[in-house]
């Protein structure tokens, strides 16, 4: 294994150990004493000693954190505060599978319809097509979520009647149209313009031009030569996305009635429910840190160039 | 964006540019003529200028306060009396949206000084000028912050430390005798910009890492090294000022991002908090399907502002891009 690899894996328990401190430190202890927290009105001496001990609050800070990591490894994220007699896992998995549906529905929606519009950028550049799709995507990118959802949904669902207002029933219905059209359309923008500028650069390549000088067509210039280049770059933003799905989530799901992750972070917000919010940041959070390692480390296989700098700081 | 960039001094002038203009103005001139000439950055400026100046005088510019209820006019269509109309509990739709402007432009404006210019400049200069240590010190931690999606870390500090802050609030209220600091949600800009801004430093940081380390071997730096300059002077007269190009256009750039994060923290709940105003939490009231039905005015003025806002942002840094990085084009 390439020692850029190594590197970049060696890297990764580190930041798996820093990201679970700092959210039990922060979910833990951000809020106040655990134990008021969770008694809330019915805090009475007696009960908050009680449930000091319940809970190993007495115990010394680093075995509590120690625990803590135990439990979470062995797939125990807690109770929820909210829905009694819950687990923190029964709420979030079930629901972890709705959002990561929508979010691949809006992943495809952004590259397939990102990559050709950013080829035909490119391949237009300067003129008024290529201002028009530059400035266009410029505006969805400025059209956060919670903007183009309700103008969609008076459209469609209010004025045309065409589109369920919410409401979730799989992958493979009217009501994810909306939902993924939502996510994807900023996504859309970004993937285009990307594409455009590596395809501008591939562009001006002296192999483009040799390939056009030994007489191959169009066609085949754009998807042998300039397709396989320019999408490279495309890799990081993937990976990147993530964290814009998780945003784009919180907001779409919870305007579309979704039942997904990022409608339980929202729900667990407002009732407080630290032991879900504390699980929901590190999954996302452990999730993140994961494809960002992918990515680089796919992106040191692909552009050899790049391995150097991936052992400093990695692509970005 | 991590190309050579030697920075205005050693850019080559636009070559459509008469002679004598290029010759006696400064290169920070140069390029705010440049940028001036070009539609969407003036465009950009107007939008910003319009709307951030109509937030700053907000109380005189406002027909009414933004906690005045008439409950006697409520969820009212746009009247004479009420332009924007008014929302469920009788509060002028228009002057809200003015304040929820003040709101975000205090929020946008402190988390940029303090988290992309003050700790991102400061940091990336000394991660790229002392290098080693320092170097992996500040950028390990960077990249710790980056590890967390950023929204969601200022959602865990947000409903986390937003309790303590309040208390630690209302005891400075209670010691000093300062009465207010509560009610007109000091607490919440506390929590608000500092979240943002802890996560806001690590791009900027990198960039001018990058830059400071380019221009670091750059013959002027060694020259006038050679001629006795101290550190912070090498950082402050030669290095800074040529890594601020494409720091500016980041920023810019991040403007709109920063803006709309606070929407979306107030939509969320963990922002600015009632009474307060904000675009954030008066998109979260008009957003109900029955609302958006019967009483269209509550939701578009927020949402129109809010869009216009960041694409105006947006545009503007493109726009700059355009004129500070001309091989990025």
């Amino acid at each position: 294994m390439p020692t850029f690899v190594l590197r970049r894996l060696l890297w990764l328990p580190v930041l798996l150990v820093i990201v679970s401190f700092v959210t039990f430190v922060l979910g833990h202890y951000g809020p106040g004493d655990p134990a008021e927290v969770r008694l809330g009105d019915r805090a009475t001496p007696e009960a908050l000693a009680l449930i000091r001990e319940q809970l190993g609050l007495d115990r010394p800070f680093f075995v509590q954190y120690g625990s803590y990591v135990a439990d979470v490894v062995r797939g125990d994220l807690g109770d929820s505060f909210a829905y009694r007699g819950r687990t923190v896992a029964e709420l979030v998995f079930p629901r972890m599978w709705v959002s990561v549906q929508l979010g691949l529905a809006a992943m495809l929606i952004a590259v397939s319809l990102g990559v050709p519009l950013g080829l035909t950028a490119a391949y237009y550049q300067g003129r008024w097509l290529d201002t028009a799709l530059v400035s266009l995507t410029l505006f969805f990118l400025s059209t956060p979520v919670f903007i183009s959802a309700p103008f969609l949904i008076l459209l469609f669902a209010v004025q045309l009647g065409l589109l369920p207002v919410s409401g979730w029933d799989g992958l493979f219905s009217a009501s994810l149209i909306m939902p993924a059209l939502v996510m994807g359309l900023p996504g859309v923008a970004g993937v285009v313009r990307l594409t455009r500028a590596s395809a501008i650069d591939v562009l001006g390549q002296d192999y483009v031009r040799t390939a056009r000088a030994k007489g191959l067509s169009e066609a085949t210039v754009q998807a042998r030569h300039v397709l396989r280049n320019a999408l490279t770059p495309l890799i990081t933003v993937l990976g990147l996305s993530l964290a814009t799905l998780v945003e784009g989530a919180f907001i779409t799901e919870t305007i579309f009635g979704i039942p997904g992750i990022g409608k339980l972070a929202v729900e667990s917000i407002f009732s407080r429910d630290y032991p879900v919010i504390m699980a929901l940041v590190l999954i996302v959070a452990c999730a993140f840190v994961v494809a960002n390692m992918v990515v680089d480390i796919l992106y040191g296989f692909l552009d050899p160039r790049t391995r150097q700098e991936l052992g400093a700081y990695g692509a970005r | 964006m991590a190309h050579v960039d030697p920075g205005p001094m050693a850019h080559e002038a636009d070559a459509a540019q008469p002679e004598e203009e290029r010759r006696s103005r400064g290169p920070w001139v140069r390029a705010a003529l440049q940028l001036l000439r070009r539609p969407k950055a003036v465009f950009g400026i107007a939008v910003i200028l319009l709307l951030y100046g109509g937030g700053i005088l907000a109380p005189v510019l406002a027909p009414y306060g933004f906690d005045d209820q008439d409950l006697l006019a409520t969820r009212e269509g746009p009247s004479a009396d009420h332009l924007l109309g008014t929302d469920f509990v009788g509060r002028d739709v228009l002057s809200r949206v003015i304040y929820s402007l003040r709101t975000n432009l205090i929020v946008t404006a402190t988390a940029v000084a303090t988290g992309s210019l003050a700790l991102g400049i400061t940091l990336g200069l000394l991660a790229g000028y002392f290098g080693r240590r320092v170097d992996t010190a500040i950028m390990r931690t960077g990249e710790v912050f980056l590890a967390f999606p950023g929204l969601l870390l200022v959602i865990l500090l947000a409903a986390t430390v937003r309790p303590r802050v309040l208390d630690w609030v209302r005891g400075l209220e209670e010691s000093t005798g300062i009465e207010g600091l509560v009610q007109w949600g000091v607490a919440d800009y506390l929590v608000v910009f500092g979240a943002l801004a802890v996560f806001s430093w690590v791009g900027v940081a990198r960039l001018v890492r990058g830059q400071v380390i380019q221009l670091k071997a750059m013959p002027f730096v060694e020259a006038s090294r050679t001629t006795g300059a101290t550190a912070p002077r090498l950082l402050l007269r030669h290095l800074l000022p040529n890594a601020l190009p494409p720091v500016i256009v980041v920023v810019t750039m991040g403007m709109g991002a920063i803006a709309g994060a606070e929407v979306v923290l107030s939509w969320l709940g963990i922002g600015i908090q009632h009474p307060v105003p904000s675009l954030g939490s008066m998109i979260r009231e008009g957003q109900d399907v029955s609302i958006l039905r019967n009483q269209p005015h509550l939701i578009l003025p927020p949402v129109v502002v809010v869009g216009l806002l960041v694409f105006a942002w947006n545009l503007l840094g493109d726009a700059l891009n355009d004129v500070l990085n001309p091989r990025a084009r």
